[in-house]
């Protein structure tokens, strides 16, 4: 069996601030094979970006980090300069952003932004890198890619923005794609075409996609698997089809029941919602964090370490109450 | 864009009649500049012919149509002192001047540009912090006293350069250096604030994302959008060094048109100090002008409303 | 008791975090200082600042072989003591930087506030003028002004209260722009309150804290201007004991004499500095408040 593409295990960031240090990601894993759709969902302040930041060695400075296994196509880089897993930006590794609007540098044309990192990396010329930013352009689904390398990005419409980000983030030819957020700060019509194009496009380059998204239907739709994260840890993942199904963890059903079902739901009545607050994490949290919100809590819930129950389906779920069913073993 | 152009140049146009229109009132801030001018020893007699053969007997619009009229061809009238035509005097003063400010502005660019971008490179570090002492104690030295002070260090104790003068280009060293540390301060908060803005932004992160060299995303990606700001401060500042080398000039005793106007001034030769408060104004406008223009061209966000 | 509340900070009294910030508090002390000197001057200056003893011209300071006990820092080319003009100087500086202020405090903040609340050709006449301001060589004009007005105290004050109005008008404005949407003022205008109280009772006190720093900030530069016009002799004239004034004075003998230029020099810095520490320092208090 070859080794996974991403695999990130006990993956800690700390944030000093004023009130004391900030456990952000308190022991995160994930694990991502190529050519699939990883789908990482939860609250926002969960640590989502924070996971992404981190996997591009974008943390901010003064963030302090240390990971149990942090590897890309089966080299660990845990324990290693960060200088070296820095290396892998922009050639193994590539990233899109949440606001697209704001992603591009309003200074510089498109043609030089896309083309800039192939310029640097694969020491091409410059009709040659073009040349290459065309085809990308094409493939996205810009229409007379050579008239507009030369434009800047106010000239562009936020949907066509986005898909810039995209061919500038897959015309390295990356292994690994992490997408925060992509299609948040779009229209609505727009959000499908962006997904379209990425999921089309990762099945050509045959790419790894790590997708952040507090959006359930997105990784519904998208998602080979799905990690649930709440409050720097990975409660629950799985693989869609089962952990959509039979949600094992209590906050991954609040999660589910709070979609709404064409349907099902009755329009007019309120969503039920999850009561209560994310704990905050400055100075540790022990136990699991979920407890002060989850109907189910008990004795055991206070003590570290969690029961992880692990299903022969893929996946797990860290609860000492987890509701296990025979339909997904 | 070219509505914007307009605009701009009409606003340049309407504050330089402005500013030339109360360069001209000034030697009527007192009254009767004849009795000025005849001074305190002039009799009723000689004010009585200074305001025939100056014309301050027509209509004040008139005097000024006639002076500004003049001006634009470069004749500023005579001298009362000298008896000669001001732009005689003048013409040779605004190089020096000129050399002076553009130095000053250099240097203080040279040192502040750099400086600002590593401070905001690592705010609070080492760097972060020299620069602000520098900068704080830049805003509150009086230049007059530091030149002061440099020439008795680094001209008498120590011989280095000369302590008076600009015969030699040595001469320059002094009070460039002594001019540009009071330019330092506000040019490195705004590279410093502008820089730490534009690294917090998605754009920088993206480019870093790529896997781009430091040096390019500092360089190219961020400094690009950074400089914006610092162009029509620059102007402002530029304009600032011109018409501050009033003291450097006389404490360097260097012969700019500062120094004459202060002497002009002592010798109530109000032509002289009239036509060199309007050519530092009017090199002010100029200055913020073309800095909006060339803002506005380098920002194809601007630039781009024809494109 | 949970963690989260165990580590959450307690509750700083706002005159804790006015002294925590180190600029406001030495900036504060030092002006403190000054001020003192500046209003009990005829109690602690040990010589009358005027009185003249040319038996004991340029004595040097306490640091020196020849300096005498009783001119602690020495005397100046008339004989008269140095420490004791230097302690008058406080007034003249100190003097010059308030009035100046109110003089162009009145006047910005004025236009400002009236560009900003009314906009339209109102503001286009205002922004105008601040931009006719701006284009004016301050030092020239001053100087100017002053030559024609005659070299006094009131002259000086005057002058630079009338040319140092532009960076009241210009922040007033956009911080009355930024407040005249705001509900609380749609709201008076609802019932009918008149522009003049909307302003100034209403408008004016929500932006004290950035008025306040825009005080020091021109409060430095007037001291800065005095002090540079004096020194050019169009400032206040002799023998009033003004530190740029002193400067010039000293300047004659500063190959033999440096202290006589340094000591009012350094007078100057250490105000200057005091005034701006104090307005950086508000400054970050006021920014950290709007957060």
């Amino acid at each position: 069996m070859t080794a996974p593409l991403l695999d990130i295990d006990d993956l800690h960031v700390t944030i000093p601030t004023d009130r004391g240090d900030l456990h952000a990601l308190r022991g995160a894993g994930l694990r991502l094979e190529s050519g699939k759709t990883l789908c990482l969902v939860g609250e926002s302040g969960c640590g989502k970006s924070l996971t992404a930041m981190s996997l591009m060695g974008l943390l901010p400075r003064k963030a302090r980090q240390s990971a149990g296994r942090f590897a890309l196509m089966g080299t660990d880089y845990a324990g290693k300069a960060p200088k070296a897993w820095a290396n892998l930006r922009g050639r193994d590794m590539a990233m899109i952003f949440q606001d697209p609007n704001q992603s591009l540098n309003p200074t510089m044309t498109v043609g030089v932004q896309m083309t800039e990192a192939l310029r640097h990396f694969e020491k091409l010329s410059k009709a040659q890198a073009e040349d290459r930013a065309i085809a990308m352009l094409d493939r996205v689904g810009i229409a007379d890619p050579r008239s507009r390398l030369g434009q800047y990005p106010h000239q562009f419409s936020g949907g066509q923005r986005q898909r810039l980000m995209i061919a500038s983030a897959l015309i390295g030819r990356p292994k690994l794609l992490i997408a925060d957020e992509p299609t948040t700060a779009l229209d609505v019509t727009i959000q499908a075409q962006i997904l379209q194009v990425i999921a089309e496009l990762q099945d050509e380059l045959g790419l790894g996609l790590l997708l952040i998204t507090h959006d359930l239907g997105v990784a519904a739709a998208i998602a080979d698997d799905v990690a649930v994260m709440y409050a720097g840890r990975v409660i629950e993942t799985g693989p869609v089809a089962q952990l959509f199904a039979v949600p094992a963890h209590p906050y991954t059903q609040g999660l589910m029941v709070a979609i709404p079902v064409p349907g099902r739901t009755r329009p007019g009545t309120p969503l039920p919602a999850i009561s209560g607050r994310v704990p905050g994490l400055i100075g540790g949290v022990t136990g699991c964090a979920f407890r002060d919100r989850c109907a189910l809590a008990g004795d055991g819930c206070a003590s570290d370490p969690l029961p992880r129950h692990a299903f022969a389906s893929g996946g797990f779920v860290e609860c000492t109450r987890p509701s296990l069913s025979e339909t997904r073993p | 864009m070219l509505s914007f152009l307009l605009r701009r140049l009409v606003v340049a146009l309407g504050v330089a009649v402005a500013v030339s229109a109360l360069s001209f009132a000034l030697i009527f801030l007192t009254g009767d500049p004849a009795i000025a001018i005849a001074g305190s020893g002039g009799s009723a007699g000689d004010a009585e012919a200074i305001r025939l053969a100056y014309g301050f007997d027509r209509p004040i619009v008139v005097q000024y149509a006639d002076w500004i009229g003049s001006a634009l061809t470069g004749d500023f009238g005579q001298s009362i002192y000298f008896n000669i035509p001001v732009s005689e005097i003048i013409g040779n003063r605004i190089p020096v001047t000129l050399t002076l400010g553009m130095l000053a502005f250099l240097a203080a660019l040279a040192i502040a540009l750099p400086l600002g971008v590593a401070a905001a490179m690592r705010p609070n570090g080492f760097i972060d912090r020299f620069a602000l002492v520098l900068a704080v104690s830049g805003q509150a030295v009086p230049s007059f006293w530091l030149g002061l002070m440099a020439i008795v260090v680094f001209g008498v104790w120590y011989g280095l350069v000369p302590i008076s003068g600009t015969e030699t280009w040595q001469g320059y060293i002094l009070p460039v250096l002594v001019l540009a540390y009071s330019a330092i301060p506000e040019l490195m908060r705004i590279t410093r604030s502008g820089m730490i803005e534009v690294l917090n932004t998605d754009y920088i992160r993206s480019a870093q994302a790529k896997g781009l060299p430091t040096g390019r995303v500092i360089l190219v990606h961020a400094l690009r959008n950074a400089v914006l700001p610092l162009i029509s401060l620059s102007a402002v500042q530029l304009g600032i060094l011109l018409s501050g080398s009033i003291v450097i000039e006389s404490v360097f005793a260097v012969n700019g048109l500062g120094r004459l106007a202060w002497e002009s001034l002592l010798r109530s030769d109000l032509p002289v100090v009239q036509a060199i408060i309007l050519i530092l104004s009017l090199f002010y406008v100029v200055l913020t002008t073309a800095a909006d223009l060339l803002n506005a061209w380098l920002d194809p966000r601007l630039r781009g409303g024809a494109a | 008791m949970t963690l989260e509340t165990a580590i959450a900070p307690r509750p700083v009294s706002r005159l804790r975090k006015v002294l925590r910030n180190s600029g406001v508090t030495l900036g504060g002390l030092l002006i403190l200082i000054v001020a003192l000197l500046a209003i009990l001057a005829p109690l602690i200056a040990p010589h009358d600042p005027y009185a003249q003893d040319l038996t004991q011209r340029f004595l040097p300071p306490f640091w020196h072989d020849r300096a005498v006990p009783e001119h602690l820092l020495g005397t100046d080319h008339l004989g008269r003591d140095y420490v004791s003009r230097l302690i008058y100087g406080a007034r003249v500086s100190l003097g010059v930087g308030v009035g100046v202020v109110i003089v162009s405090g009145f006047i910005g903040i004025s236009l400002g506030l009236i560009a900003g609340y009314f906009g339209g050709w109102i503001d286009m006449v205002i922004s105008f003028a601040t931009t006719i301001r701006l284009s004016l060589p301050i030092v020239l004009v001053a100087l100017a002004a002053v030559a024609m007005g005659g070299a006094s105290f009131t002259t000086l004050v005057t002058v630079l209260g009338l040319l140092l109005w532009d960076r009241f008008a210009v922040v007033t404005r956009a911080a009355t722009q930024s407040l005249r949407h705001q509900e609380f003022i749609s709201g008076l205008q609802a019932i009918g309150a008149r522009w003049p109280r909307i302003l100034f009772l209403e408008i004016l006190p929500n932006m004290r804290g950035t008025i306040l720093v825009v005080m020091t900030l021109e409060i430095a530069n007037a001291i800065l201007l005095e002090s540079a016009l004096s020194f050019l002799g169009l400032g206040v004239r002799p023998p009033m004991p003004s530190w740029g004034l002193m400067i010039a004075e000293g300047r004659e003998n500063i190959l033999f004499d440096p202290w006589l230029v340094a000591l009012p020099g350094a007078m100057i810095c250490l105000l200057v500095l005091a005034v701006n520490l104090l307005g950086d320092g508000m400054r970050d208090l006021t920014g950290e408040a709007r957060k």
